[in-house]
């Protein structure tokens, strides 16, 4: 019983390391919102994985808002926001697919290089789970590394704090406090990000960081 | 005792509070300027009470002695900010470059940022403080963007996904520090909270620590400027209000250094972690000399200064990274005086291209004679931040620079190659802004030179005498510090 708690936990991080590598190939806006739902809504099975595991009943608030706030809102309103913007066309991965995916599969594997053996005396769920949750963390990053799109950095974003949210989750007893700051801080930093989306389509006519590049004044 | 001192340190995070509230329904932009003032030199005020009044902590804030330093330093130039603040206000709202609506916008913003501030400096666990670091950082970029031209909105942005990164890689840190506590501390809040953390810290996991410091180094280091994280910080002063650029400089990267020497601390007392001096001493090192050879390309004046920060900062991370009692108070000491004078620089800056109508420092010249007073303040400033005597900076450089030479003689060269550069560059750069043949003034400037002169005389008193009370409390600091 033990063992299958813990493989449905790996399951269900290993399952979010993949939507991460889905994320990180997707090349149209509106697959990679459809692909960020699929990821928000296996962070919040996980999450509530993790608050039955550990018989701690806060932590389905913590999923609770996974599903709703970041599963349901957040793909609504960017759905919203391209289609006002109308930027339904394809986005251009810069790099290559093929390297993305070799950087990508080398940061997992970083990850569990660096997180393995400096956890080995901890409990085996939380273990593997916070090696992922960097892998996570670390192909988010990549994402918003390679995209040059507003949305898609913002998506990359959200994939990385899902991943924070996964470790902060695999934390025995983290107390509340912070899981609910966390929901909010995103909640803000999403906020901010819709508002800056609003003000950089005033002025630019899309939101494709090139434009904001030409813009700048000083180069170094 | 301790429910008096309690509700002095709430005071500190409740007044901004407060005043955010006050001002966001203040639709006449004068009277929110007044309340702003009143609210910093309020808070201010509550801060002297906590100097006179032993330190002790309970509930989510706790007081000690390195904190109060921050807490000082960063009301007092918050107040001083307010005031010139108003007057530099006034002058974009007559010119038309911000609304009321704007003003009012960024008053609130200015107070939310205030309290954000002193909850990340008074926060007794590592979570509130990740918490209020990240509020901060929120305020700071509605406040950058606030002109809503395209270079402010790029600044903004920049600015908000390069902090927002960071701020996620503390967060990972922060979650990995809870783990490696909480096998010793137990479930729940215990392993949060700064105290506690402290005293069992020789029996964390040290390999978790070690990956923790990574995260925590890297997340606030971005906070703090260091290269090569340092990308939104040019920008982010350069494009935003001048009393912001003086608060990033003289506020925020402060903060964001006070949460890394607190995890700096942590892994001093495990003996079994890394020394997390040598990262802190490459990190800094890395900015110093980057910044300095960066200054020589800048023509634009607030850029100029921004990178002037970095460079500072880098040297400050040096201080702290080589650590002992002499390097650490180098590092204190270097510290308080460069929030001093670079906030003086830049209320002097903000005054200075609100009367040319440009930061292009090629159309600056010949300050000294067109705006004297600015001008002259503007030579102060300078001869202060590249590190001349009689004044503060000059002292903690040296210190910097002499402890570096008696425990690491290799280490000061590089040091040394990167303060000279950047004293050529910054003086090649005042030499032609300030004297010659005066360029043409586009306006008349109302300027509130009271600030300025208070940083500045405050920074020249630092510089010929410092009082024995100060000394002892800053060496007490820097023990404290390791």
């Amino acid at each position: 019983m033990e063992h299958l708690t813990i493989d449905i936990a790996h399951v269900l991080a290993g399952a979010l390391v993949l939507t991460s590598f889905m994320l990180l190939y997707q090349d149209r806006l509106s697959g990679l919102i459809n692909i960020y739902t699929l990821h928000a809504v296996i962070l919040s099975m996980s999450v509530a994985w993790q608050a039955y595991y550990q018989d701690a009943p806060h932590l389905y608030v913590t999923a609770a808002i996974a599903a709703i706030f970041k599963a349901l809102i957040i793909p609504f309103s960017l759905r919203r926001i391209i289609e006002r913007l109308g930027v339904h066309r394809t986005v251009e991965v810069v790099g290559g697919v093929g390297i993305t995916m070799l950087i990508g599969i080398f940061l997992v594997a970083l990850s569990l290089v660096v997180m393995l053996p400096a956890t080995a005396s901890a409990d085996p769920l939380a273990r593997e789970d916070i090696a992922f949750a960097l892998a996570i963390v670390l192909l988010g990053l990549l994402m918003m590394v390679t995209r040059r799109n507003a949305v898609s950095q913002i998506i990359g974003f959200m994939s990385l704090e899902n991943g924070l949210i996964l470790a902060a989750a695999g934390a025995k007893g983290m107390p509340l406090v912070v899981e609910i700051s966390v929901a909010f801080s995103i909640l803000i930093a999403f906020i901010v990000i819709g508002i800056f989306l609003f003000r950089i389509r005033e002025r630019f006519d899309n939101v494709d960081l090139f434009e904001l590049d030409r813009a700048r004044g000083e180069r170094p | 005792m301790n429910s008096d001192l309690l509700l002095v340190s709430n005071a500190l995070v409740a007044i901004p509070a407060v005043a955010a509230v006050a001002v966001a329904l203040e639709p006449e932009y004068r009277r929110s300027a007044v309340i702003n003032v009143c609210a910093s030199g309020a808070t201010f005020l509550f801060v002297l009470i906590l100097l006179i009044v032993e330190p002790e902590s309970g509930g989510y804030l706790f007081v000690d002695d390195l904190n109060i330093v921050f807490v000082v330093l960063s009301t007092f130039i918050g107040f001083t900010t307010s005031v010139y603040s108003a007057s530099y206000i006034d002058h974009e709202i007559e010119t038309g470059r911000l609304t009321p609506a704007n003003v009012r916008f960024y008053h609130a913003m200015y107070q939310s940022l205030m309290c954000a501030m002193n909850l990340a400096l008074l926060a007794s666990n590592i979570g509130l403080m990740w918490v209020a670091v990240e509020v901060a950082t929120l305020t700071t970029v509605l406040m950058v963007g606030i002109y809503r031209t395209p270079h402010a909105l790029e600044a903004a942005w920049k600015y908000f996904i390069l902090g927002s990164v960071g701020i996620a890689l503390a967060l990972f840190g922060t979650i990995l520090i809870y783990m490696a506590a909480e096998p010793v501390l137990g479930q729940g809040y215990d392993a949060m909270v700064w105290k506690t953390l402290m005293t069992q810290a020789p029996q964390f996991n040290s390999r978790m620590l070690n990956v923790a410091f990574v995260f925590l180094m890297l997340g606030y280091g971005t906070k703090v400027g260091l290269a090569p994280m340092h990308a939104w910080l040019p920008d982010a002063h350069a494009e935003g209000p001048t009393p912001i650029s003086a608060v990033l400089s003289g506020l925020l990267l402060n903060v964001a250094l006070y949460a890394v020497l607190r995890f700096k601390m942590l892994l001093t007392a495990n003996a079994a972690a890394i020394t997390p001096g040598p990262l802190m001493i490459t990190l800094g090192l890395a900015s110093l000399i980057m910044a300095a050879f960066m200054l020589y390309r800048r023509d634009d004046i607030k850029r100029l200064f921004a990178y002037s920060s970095i460079e500072h900062m880098g040297i400050i991370a040096f201080a702290f990274g080589m650590g002992g009692p002499l390097a650490n108070f180098a590092g204190l000491l270097h510290m308080t005086m460069h929030s001093l004078t670079k906030s003086a620089i830049f209320f002097s800056v903000g005054h200075i291209a609100q009367a040319k109508g440009t930061q292009k420092i090629a159309d600056i010249r010949g300050l000294t004679q067109s705006q004297p007073a600015l001008g002259w303040s503007l030579v102060v400033g300078v001869v202060a931040i590249i590190g001349l005597p009689p004044l503060g900076i000059f002292m903690s450089e040296f210190l910097v620079v002499s402890s570096t030479f008696a425990r690491q003689p290799l280490l000061a060269i590089p040091l040394v190659f990167g303060l000279l550069l950047a004293f050529g560059a910054l003086l090649l750069r005042l030499t032609g802004m300030a004297f010659g043949e005066p360029s043409r003034d586009e306006g008349e400037v109302k300027a509130s030179m009271l600030p300025l002169y208070a940083h500045l005389s405050l920074v020249l008193l630092a510089g010929l005498y410092l009082p024995s009370h100060l000394v002892t409390w800053f060496q007490n600091v820097a023990r404290l510090l390791g």
